[in-house]
């Protein structure tokens, strides 16, 4: 259980960091917290060529609300955010969405930027991102682009960004104080990676739905978000009746795939359980 | 002041805090680097095993051809159809199953080893496998052993006259068919072995983290065809068995043969993918059992169907029998069964081999006999633990139907101290008003015995071809007057140098800091057997008693001598002996013994007046005995079990040192509710492992082991000569019974129980999926 | 072999080293620093038997590279103790028999270390979530909790949890 060899380099500034990606393409690797590539490559199940090593770029340690956004580094850790970093519903989002991402030592080396990268469609910040609409930052040794969140994932473990560009940086949108968040994850043990979670967004104004977002996370190869789902509860009153049919909705939005944890139809069951409930914490 | 009995600190701890313990991997440093290339395949033909083209200079590949010539792993049994089928160190011909070791590749770094280990080119025809046990002993399976055709590698039966007669005049007969997956006991340091040959003297020293050194050197020396004096066996600090690293591993030999074939050091770390895939996995079980009962409740017969999945090979010395035969004996528990019928069968398979691990059979037969008296009680319409009390046996010795003898034990009273502390009328209460608002809280008790402190009379019945049992103690005193206490048994966490030293420093009357106990070195202990089956305090306590003992008479003489007074009046106490109010330091007793035997007169002729003792016992056996209780809320939406509370009622007679003696029961309780909840070795149809990693694979977390409740109870038996009885399975036999009674509680409004562990919130939705609950 | 010169700060030492820079921050504390009192039980994140405390932070030893780890702060379980006098946090886990193998508790010992020096309080809720973190086979978590938490109240850290 033992690395493969690699070359290692820790360059001191992003641009750097460019030059070398664009110098080693697809046999170079960024190496962020290590929280995920360390393990796969410690079972040899990537092994790559070069390491570029951003955890020394000073310039990309920040994180931010800058306006209408909250602006996340690439270095900014998960536990950066389990105090609440911004007052308010999202800051309580956030903090409860990282105290569910593994464990204390993970989260602080593990980062979010890493985590949108690495594409896990059991990862918090990946469901997050996604059904708050982040936009992603990324940049090769030419140029700078956004890409939104929507074109972000693409499949397993796999997303918009090409082997030559960094994640700079995630933006989260900040909303006004009628937005309430909900967060609700089933594991079967503390710090695991999630067989179901859903993080819910609604805006409330005279005593209905507005505006919702759904997303469902580790039930397929992405996180999705439940259209349908968020589209039902829109002028509805918030209350079991309405969590319920959207939680049914929800639970037959997608296609479950199978592991050893979970058969398809226990998936949709749990996509029931957790939607409804990441619904009633939203409004609690 | 009297040691025994106290919460003493133990003795081995500091070193441990400081982080300067010295477990194997920690003394492999600088050692050559082995590192085996395992098996992909389940099954299948070796067609060739080659170097790659370019192997670095200073590294070595061995492959079966090298060590062709070695013998076989081979336990014997010389009962109960036993197939004694061979496991080769390196395979020449064939694979059994994925993770099998096939070769093993040296290199001076582990990174390297692994590099190179990835360039053995290994050419392999797959074969049919076969990894289930019911599809084993189907017509037509794949044969794994040209002495097994029907893949049944031992088989005991046994049906007493009186069954048939019983079920047939039964008021009711409850069956219940029973399915145990397969675990992995997962110590949190894997295996790991290092050889180091000493040119000087052409021996070889193997330091493996191992709970029987003894043993893995007699089975070594055995393989390799050497002289055993040749090889020392040490087991340094060793990070947990529970069983799994009782057993003589192919790694082993290998190590040995390497040093002495290479004349240096080689050492095998294993990694955790290894651990899981190829040390040895336990509880594979498919049961069913029928129980024959009058209208009241009594138990008349218990007719019981036992298939273990026991894997590719079958484990040294204790063989694969330890799972199926186990079960066969211990089935009836502490219940009176006055009439008994058993089959057992190990099934081999394209899978690891199985090994004892903590409790063995003993947490699926009692979550069988407790899950027969729910659903018994159920049927009868009678209360479940009035059931219990009128089929436990309660009078003292009692003969079981497989000829064991239970000794004073106290199964009612545990059960009924376990049901008060449980409060269960009260309980009943907040069950039905949870339940009124969707809710599904579930008690479950489990009782039971554990055969424990068993010797060579409890093995010999096993016709093993080895037959462990006794254990042997030297003891001496140092001319500075510390004692030296060397043992067999080989202990790894059980606290045995502090508990076995509060034994001795009682008798000496002296402190258990004075006490040292020697263990794990085959060069330095007389032959033993090791830490295995809840038996170190039962018997290395005893044989340390009996010798303390002879070492105290040996101390009074000396001070009679030194005191002018007669040895009878001598007393030991507070490091002194004293003859009415003169007295003379131990200490000094233990100098002069040594460097004035003029002034003794030599009394037992050796030319000196010598401090040092050999003791051994070999008891029958004791039977602790417990009941545990467990509250769990069952989240019906997600199948998600939390366990509200734990109670665990212990008797396991004296207990030396309660701390150490809570200790082994929260391990074993976590170990339990692990079985009961979370941990399950999964393989594909093609036998390869789907849980190969701690992600995969799930021991609990601290989140996850609620607080654990005990409350002793000290029956003291005359089987054990210190009144102590063993502790260490208990809490593993008995919560996985306790967790499945209280989830089938919580569940009854659904109508359905759980018979297969560990119920996994995917296993409780799938029973619970469609159904909804009766008010 | 491609290797690098670096030095490792380790419980205010330094380690003038020489190592391949897949060699994991463990492995290289083990090795080539001679600190074999950080284990590792699973080499891929979960156990926590690595645990050490980097730049004020507990981190997994065993998912960082040792020159990840130069210009740092290390420390491991073999800083804790001043000579033979154990921390209190050691002397708390021997009083209450927090460990049996031995072999999780430097990872449970630095991880705790860590969280007693936080400014923050401690409350049970707390401390089992922070010592979820790592895997003990042998204790069933009972003395190891009991052992922090009793160290927490004597260092005046410990607080009730707030009733539900
Ligand atoms: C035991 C354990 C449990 C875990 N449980 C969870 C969990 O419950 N939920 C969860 O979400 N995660 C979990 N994780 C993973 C953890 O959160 C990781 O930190 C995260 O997935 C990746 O972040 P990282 O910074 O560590 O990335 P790294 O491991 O450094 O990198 C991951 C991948 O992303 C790429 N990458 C990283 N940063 C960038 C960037 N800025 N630009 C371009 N590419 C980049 C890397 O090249 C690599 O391919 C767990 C990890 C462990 C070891
Ligand atoms: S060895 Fe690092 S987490 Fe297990
Ligand atoms: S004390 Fe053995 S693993 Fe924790």
């Amino acid at each position: 259980m033992k690395p493969a060899a690699f070359d290692y380099y820790a360059p001191l500034t992003t641009e750097a960091a460019l030059a070398l990606l664009a110098e080693h393409g697809e046999e170079g690797k960024i190496l962020a917290g290590g929280q995920s590539l360390v393990p796969t490559m410690a079972f040899r199940l990537a092994r790559p060529a070069t390491l570029i090593d951003i955890n020394r770029i000073a310039s990309l340690d920040f994180c931010r609300a800058d306006d209408e956004v909250l602006r996340i580094g690439a270095l900014t850790r998960h536990a950066r955010f389990e105090t609440p970093f911004l007052p308010g519903p999202l800051g309580a989002l956030l903090a409860d969405v990282a105290h569910n991402i593994a464990h204390t030592p993970i989260r602080s080396r593990g980062t979010f930027c890493g985590s949108l990268a690495h594409a896990d469609p059991a990862s918090e910040w990946c469901c997050t991102a996604l059904t708050l609409g982040a936009t992603m930052v990324v940049a090769n040794h030419v140029s700078e682009r956004r890409v939104a969140v929507a074109d972000w994932f693409q499949s397993l473990f796999t997303t918009a960004l090409q082997p030559d560009e960094l994640l700079t940086e995630a933006r989260l949108p900040l909303r006004d104080e009628s937005w309430r968040y909900g967060f609700y994850e089933f594991n079967r043990r503390a710090g695991d990676f999630a067989l179901a979670m859903s993080v819910v967004a609604l805006r409330l104004e005279g005593g209905v739905v507005r505006e919702a977002q759904i997303g469902l996370g580790g039930v397929g190869t992405t996180p999705i978000l439940a259209k349908d789902a968020a589209a039902a509860l829109i002028g509805q009153a918030p209350g079991e009746a309405a969590w319920g049919i959207a939680a049914e909705l929800a639970a037959t939005c997608f296609e479950p795939t199978e592991d050893i944890n979970a058969s398809p139809e226990y998936r949709r069951d749990l996509v029931r359980a957790v939607t409804k409930r990441a619904l009633r914490k939203a409004v609690a | 002041m009297k040691w025994s009995g106290q919460r003493l600190p133990r003795l081995e701890d500091p070193a441990l805090l400081r982080g300067e313990g010295s477990f194997t991997a920690d003394i492999a440093i600088g050692a050559r680097c082995v590192r085996f290339v395992r098996s992909p395949y389940a099954s299948g033909r070796i067609v060739s095993i080659k170097p790659p083209p370019d192997m670095p200079a200073g590294t070595l590949l061995v492959t079966g051809r090298d060590v062709a010539q070695l013998g076989a792993i081979r336990p014997t049994l010389a009962r109960f159809n036993y197939a004694a089928i061979g496991q080769p160190v390196l395979p020449l011909e064939r694979v059994h199953f994925v993770g099998q070791a096939i070769a093993a590749v040296v290199a001076a770094t582990p990174e390297l080893a692994e590099d190179l280990a990835d360039l053995v080119m290994v050419d392999i025809d797959p074969e049919a496998a076969v990894v289930d046990l019911d599809a084993a002993i189907a017509p037509g399976a794949p044969v794994l052993h040209a002495e097994s055709p029907g893949n049944v590698l031992v088989e005991g039966k046994l049906r007493q006259p009186a069954c048939d007669e019983a079920f047939a005049g039964a008021t009711h007969i409850e069956e219940l068919g029973l399915r145990s997956r397969r675990q992995n006991a997962t110590p949190m340091e894997a295996r790991g072995g290092c050889a180091s040959f000493d040119r000087a003297t052409g021996r070889v020293r193997l330091t493996a983290s191992c709970q029987m050194p003894h043993m893995l050197r007699t089975g070594i020396a055995t393989v390799l065809d050497m002289p055993e004096a040749d090889l020392q066996v040490i087991a340094p600090d060793v990070g947990g068995g529970f069983g799994q690293k009782m057993a003589l591993f192919p790694e082993y030999p290998l190590l040995v043969w390497l040093a002495r074939r290479h004349r240096g050091s080689f050492a095998w770390i294993e990694d955790r993918n290894e651990n899981l895939i190829a040390s040895a996995h336990s509880r594979d079980q498919r049961h069913v059992i029928r129980g024959a009962f009058d209208a009241d409740g009594t138990l008349r017969a218990l007719d019981v169907d036992i298939l273990s999945n026991v894997g590719a090979f079958s484990c040294y010395p204790i063989t694969c029998g330890v799972e199926p035969l186990m079960a066969l004996a211990e089935y009836p528990g502490p219940y009176k069964v006055p009439a008994y019928a058993a089959r057992a069968r190990g099934i081999t398979t394209n899978t690891c081999p199985m090994a004892p691990y903590r409790g063995v059979s003993r947490p699926i037969i009692t979550f069988g006999i407790e899950r027969l008296m729910e659903r018994a009680a159920q049927a009868l319409g009678v209360d479940p633990i009035a059931l219990r009390r009128r089929n436990l046996v309660s009078s003292f010795p009692y003969r079981t139907a497989t000829g064991m003898t239970l000794d004073a034990a106290s199964y009612i009273e545990a059960m009924d101290l376990a049901a008060a502390a449980a409060d269960l009328p009260g309980f009943r209460e907040r069950q039905a008003v949870a339940r009124r608002a969707g809710r599904y809280l579930g008690i479950g008790f489990s009782v039971f015995n554990e055969r424990t402190g068993y010797g060579t009379p409890a093995f010999a019945a096993r016709s093993m071809g080895i037959v462990p049992g006794y254990e042997v103690v030297d003891i001496a005193m140092t001319p500075a007057g510390e004692v030296e206490a060397r043992i067999g048994a080989s202990p790894h966490g059980q606290g045995l140098r502090t508990t076995l030293a509060q034994l001795i420093a009682d008798r000496l009357g002296m402190a258990p800091a004075q006490v040292r106990i020697v263990h794990g070195d085959t060069d330095r202990t007389p032959y033993g057997w090791g830490s295995f089956a809840s038996r170190g305090m039962v018997i290395a306590g005893g044989a340390c008693q009996i010798a303390a003992d002879k070492l105290a008479e040996r101390l009074r003489q000396a001070a009679a001598v030194v005191l002018q007074a007669s040895a009878e009046t001598i007393v030991l106490r507070d490091g002194q002996a004293f003859a009415g109010d003169a007295s003379v330091p131990i200490a000094e007793l233990a100098r002069l013994a040594h460097q004035r035997s003029d002034i003794f007169g030599t009394p037992d002729g050796e030319g000196r007046f010598n401090l040092a003792e050999t003791a051994s016992y070999d008891p029958g056996g004791t039977f602790s005995n417990a009941c545990h209780v467990a509250e769990v809320e069952v989240d019906a939406e997600t199948g998600h079990v939390r366990i509200e509370r734990y109670v665990v009622v212990e008797d396991a007679g004296r207990l030396i040192n309660p701390m150490i003696a809570d200790g082994q029961v929260h391990g074993g309780v976590a170990q339990g509710i692990a079985s009961a909840l979370f941990e399950e070795i999964i393989y594909a149809e093609d036998g390869n492992i789907l849980t190969g990693s701690l992600a995969d694979y799930l021991p609990p977390t601290a989140a996850e082991i609620p607080v654990i409740e005990i409350i002793h109870l000290e029956t003291i038996s005359d089987a054990s000569i210190t009144g102590a009885k063993g502790l260490g399975e208990g809490g593993s036999i008995g919560a996985p019974a306790a967790i499945a009674n209280a989830i089938s509680d919580a569940l009854a409004p659904f109508g359905v129980d759980i018979t297969e562990l560990p119920a996994t919130p995917a296993r409780i939705r799938a029973l619970l999926r469609g159904r909804e609950p009766r008010a | 072999m491609n290797t690098r010169h670096i030095t490792l700060n380790v419980n205010g030492t330094d380690h003038a080293i020489e190592v391949e820079p897949r060699r994991t921050l463990a492995d290289t504390l083990r090795d080539q620093c001679g600190l074999t009192g950080t284990h590792l039980g699973c080499e891929h994140g979960v156990c926590g038997a690595c645990t050490i405390i980097v730049d004020d932070a507990p981190v997994r030893a065993c998912l960082m590279f040792g020159v990840q780890a130069e210009g740092r702060l290390i420390r491991t379980v073999e800083g804790l103790a001043d000579g033979q006098t154990l921390s209190p946090l050691q002397q708390s886990f021997w009083d209450n028999h927090g460990l049996q193998c031995g072999f999780c508790t430097p990872g449970f010992l630095m991880l705790a270390t860590w969280l007693l020096e936080r400014e923050t309080m401690i409350d049970e809720a707390e401390l089992r979530h922070v010592l979820s973190s790592n895997l003990c086979r042998c204790t069933g978590y009972q003395n190891i909790l009991k052992a922090v938490r009793e160290a927490a109240k004597g260092l005046g850290k410990w607080t009730e949890s707030a009733p539900a």
